[in-house]
């Protein structure tokens, strides 16, 4: 049978219906796509795509079980290596990953290694199986500083081998971005609800309302015997341009908008978190967050939402497959444009005008592309005179995130870099002896794969400190 | 879930309630917050800290009435329990080295002012406090304050208790007379806390206020809770949550903080309102 040279598409809903609506936008595999999928696997002996994976997962290896329809057999071979399958097949930037990588790429589409995932996590976690059993306890105590993607594949990882992990989350909810931040369209909570089920498990012991930094310091674990600590407290304060009138009612950071809808849940129809719903939005940015957010307001009811990016499409971080998916939805972009000042409504004859204050509109410029940056991205120049005014009433800053300075703060003989990133050593540890660190803790605002690459890493530098010790 | 261990009725609406929280009990000093949610489906909320006992492992909030969360939190009996209590969250307000302080409470914000005129009291500094009221009905923690405070002045905005008028006719009245503060620490609604900074201003008296603006998860991730600083003719972003709740009263753009502060208005209205008709309806 000659190879299909094309990846098996994703079952979506409709654009025109998901728009209006909070359920998954991508629907999965089903077995038949699945196994047909499989099939177009080359089993390279080098097997280029694992060097591709930031957890080194066995992929050819789940995908000959595939082949021969062993779907609880490809999970377990995953599972090796990630401890949350069914998130990663949804979120994972595989095109620059894994399937980068694939042979079959070379010539032809990459096989959807992505999907496969996506499939085989979904098929186990529907199939009821038998929760994990907890591994006899070797005895060792291991801290985990907050619950998103790096802190519970550490986590994940070091109960495997055996250690009793406490694992302290600021919030009320367990996820870290997964639940506050990446929206339930694309990745639903109850997937992240099933993968820490699977963690507690395997003996996991997490605790809600725990600020470490504040309610316990890092200190204070040690003294409690823990022996060692991971800090995967992820990104902190939201960027903001510091142009005029980002202060105005109607401008959010994607945080607080991704917040307010994801956590808090504003967006069911009578909820106790408000948000501003409707209207005309622009998100300035162009990652995944700024798509996240784009999208959520349109679902939320608008009227209309554009992206506003400095520079053109090629540059553009976001994954391709949710750009297309904000495009197909009808998300405007606006390339090459950028916010230079946000004016809002004042009524000089009514202080207490209960407009007032509000956003009317946003003053962008266009923008060209000049010479590259030190990194080699084109600079983005402004062009004199070409300013423009763009009707908006919310305006929501998608442009990073700068550390959190809770923990350095009460944390002594912690290193930080000049952009407030723990500095950590070849084996995750920082410059405080038995303190690790990963994620975007210490790198900024990166993927949710490559902090589990991270959290992944530390498990592995932890147990070999320990055992050693 | 977090035990209400103690429910007292302040005056009409503030209420005063001891939670069994030990881990914050453990840590929270003067100036710092909470967050809680009352059941598993509310909203988040911050709450300073009004006092804290560690060997009973509570701390004492202190609330007012004010919107469906609030109300929804009132509901609740000694004995029962709430979803969430998290802190202590912000920064401790810095009292080290004071000597001779004002301090200015106006409304429930009293119950913030309540604990740092305690810690003052405590640490030998000369306290006097000034705590306003809209009228008699209202008076809270006169006691509490007339314990720790040297001097204690209370008024109210309709002259039924106290004397007549705002909290910042005495604090002129001792500033002209030649009075020193090392520092005035004021606490309570935004626009009285901007009058008493101008009030202050001719008279070079350091002011620090305590900002309790819209926030979400209290840690600095959101950025909800920024608020303007004016320094040097510069414009400054700042956190409430990690860079506060404490700030330097002639530097805070407090117009854009009451903006702010009004931004769902609107929406707290109607939720208070389906709220309270929710348990009418009920009884």
């Amino acid at each position: 049978m000659p190879l299909d040279p094309k990846k098996h598409a994703m079952p979506v809903q409709d654009p025109a219906v998901r728009a209006h609506n909070f359920n998954e936008v991508a629907l999965g595999y089903t077995p038949e796509i699945a196994f047909e999928e499989a099939a177009r696997c080359l089993n390279c002996k080098n097997a280029p795509c694992v060097q591709g994976c930031p957890v080194n997962i066995d992929i050819p290896g789940f995908i000959a079980k595939l082949k021969n329809r062993d779907v609880e057999g490809a999970f377990k071979v995953i599972s090796a290596s990630s401890s949350l399958p069914a998130v990663c097949g949804r979120v994972c930037p595989q095109e620059t990953q894994c399937e980068s990588k694939c042979t079959m790429g070379i010539r032809f589409e990459p096989v959807g290694i992505g999907r496969l995932e996506r499939f085989v996590a979904d098929t186990h976690n529907s199939a009821d199986a038998a929760p994990a059993e907890a591994p006899a306890s070797n005895g060792h105590r291991v801290a985990v500083v907050g619950s998103g993607p790096s802190s519970l594949t550490c986590a994940g990882d070091l109960a495997k081998k055996g250690y009793q992990v406490s694992v302290f989350e600021a919030l009320h909810a367990v996820g870290g971005v997964l639940v506050y931040g990446i929206p339930e369209f694309r990745l639903p909570k109850r997937i992240v609800a099933k993968e820490v089920e699977g963690l507690k498990a395997l003996g996991v012991d997490i605790q809600t309302n725990m600020v470490i930094g504040k309610t316990l310091t890092v200190d204070e674990l040690f003294e409690q015997g823990y022996e060692a600590v991971y800090i995967g407290s992820g990104a902190g304060l939201p960027n903001f341009m510091n142009i005029p009138g980002e202060s105005l009612k109607g401008v959010y950071s994607a945080n607080e908008f991704l917040t307010r809808s994801n956590l808090m849940k504003a967006y069911n129809s009578e909820p106790v978190t408000p948000i501003m719903k409707g209207g005309k939005v622009a998100v300035v940015g162009g990652g995944n967050v700024a798509m996240d957010a784009a999208r959520t307001a349109l679902r939320l009811g608008a009227e209309k939402v554009y992206i506003v990016y400095r520079r053109s499409m090629q540059e553009l971080p976001a994954r391709r497959e949710e750009v297309e998916h904000a495009e197909e939805e009808g998300i405007d972009f606006r390339l090459l444009n950028n916010p230079v000042e946000i004016l809002g409504y004042n009524n000089p004859d009514d202080p207490r005008d209960p407009k007032n204050g509000f956003v009317t509109g946003m003053r962008c410029i266009r923008m060209e592309l000049g010479e590259p940056d030190a990194k080699g991205r084109r600079r983005p120049v402004p062009i004199p005179g070409s300013e423009f005014m763009l009707d908006v009433d919310t305006v929501i800053m998608a442009i990073g995130t700068s550390p959190n300075p809770l923990i350095k703060n009460t944390t002594a003989g912690l290193s930080v870099n000049d952009h407030g990133g723990i500095i950590i050593d070849e084996n995750a540890m920082t410059t405080r002896e038995n303190v690790y660190a990963g994620g975007d803790a210490v790198t900024g605002a990166a993927t949710v794969i490559s902090a589990m690459g991270a959290g992944k890493k530390a498990a592995e530098a932890i147990d070999k400190k320990l055992r050693t010790a | 879930m977090y035990k209400i261990l103690k429910k007292q009725s302040l005056n009409p609406t503030v209420t005063l309630m001891e939670i069994e929280a030990p881990a914050v009990a453990n840590k929270a000093l003067p100036g710092q917050f909470i967050i809680l949610r009352v059941n598993d489906e509310g909203e988040r909320i911050p709450l300073t800290v009004a006092g804290t006992d560690k060997d009973s492992g509570s701390v004492t909030i202190i609330f007012q009435i004010v919107g469906a969360t609030t109300f929804l939190l009132n509901q609740k009996q000694e004995g029962e329990y709430i979803s969430d209590f998290v802190g202590p969250l912000g920064e401790a307000s810095k009292l080290d080295g004071l000597k001779k302080v004002c301090i200015v409470g106006g409304g429930v914000g009293c119950a913030i002012a309540w604990p740092i005129a305690k810690a003052l009291h405590g640490m030998g500094c000369a306290v006097t406090s000034i705590v306003g009221f809209r009228n008699k009905d209202l008076v809270i923690l006169e006691d509490e304050f007339a314990k720790c405070s040297d001097r204690l002045i209370m008024m109210t905005d309709d002259g039924s208790y106290g004397e007549h008028g705002n909290v910042t006719v005495p604090l002129k009245r001792m500033l002209e007379a030649g009075e020193k503060f090392d520092e005035i620490i004021t606490i309570g609604p935004v626009i009285m806390m901007k009058f008493v900074t101008l009030t202050a201003k001719p008279f070079g008296v350091p002011v620090t206020v305590s900002m309790n603006p819209i926030m979400i998860d209290g840690t600095g991730m959101c950025g909800g809770c920024r608020l303007t600083l004016i320094r040097d003719g510069k414009r400054i972003t700042k956190f409430a949550c990690v860079d506060g709740p404490d700030f330097d009263g002639y530097e805070v753009d407090f117009d854009e903080a009451m903006s702010r502060d009004r931004m769902y208005a609107e929406f707290e209205r109607h939720a208070y309102e389906n709220t309270c008709n929710l348990f009418r309806k009920a009884e």
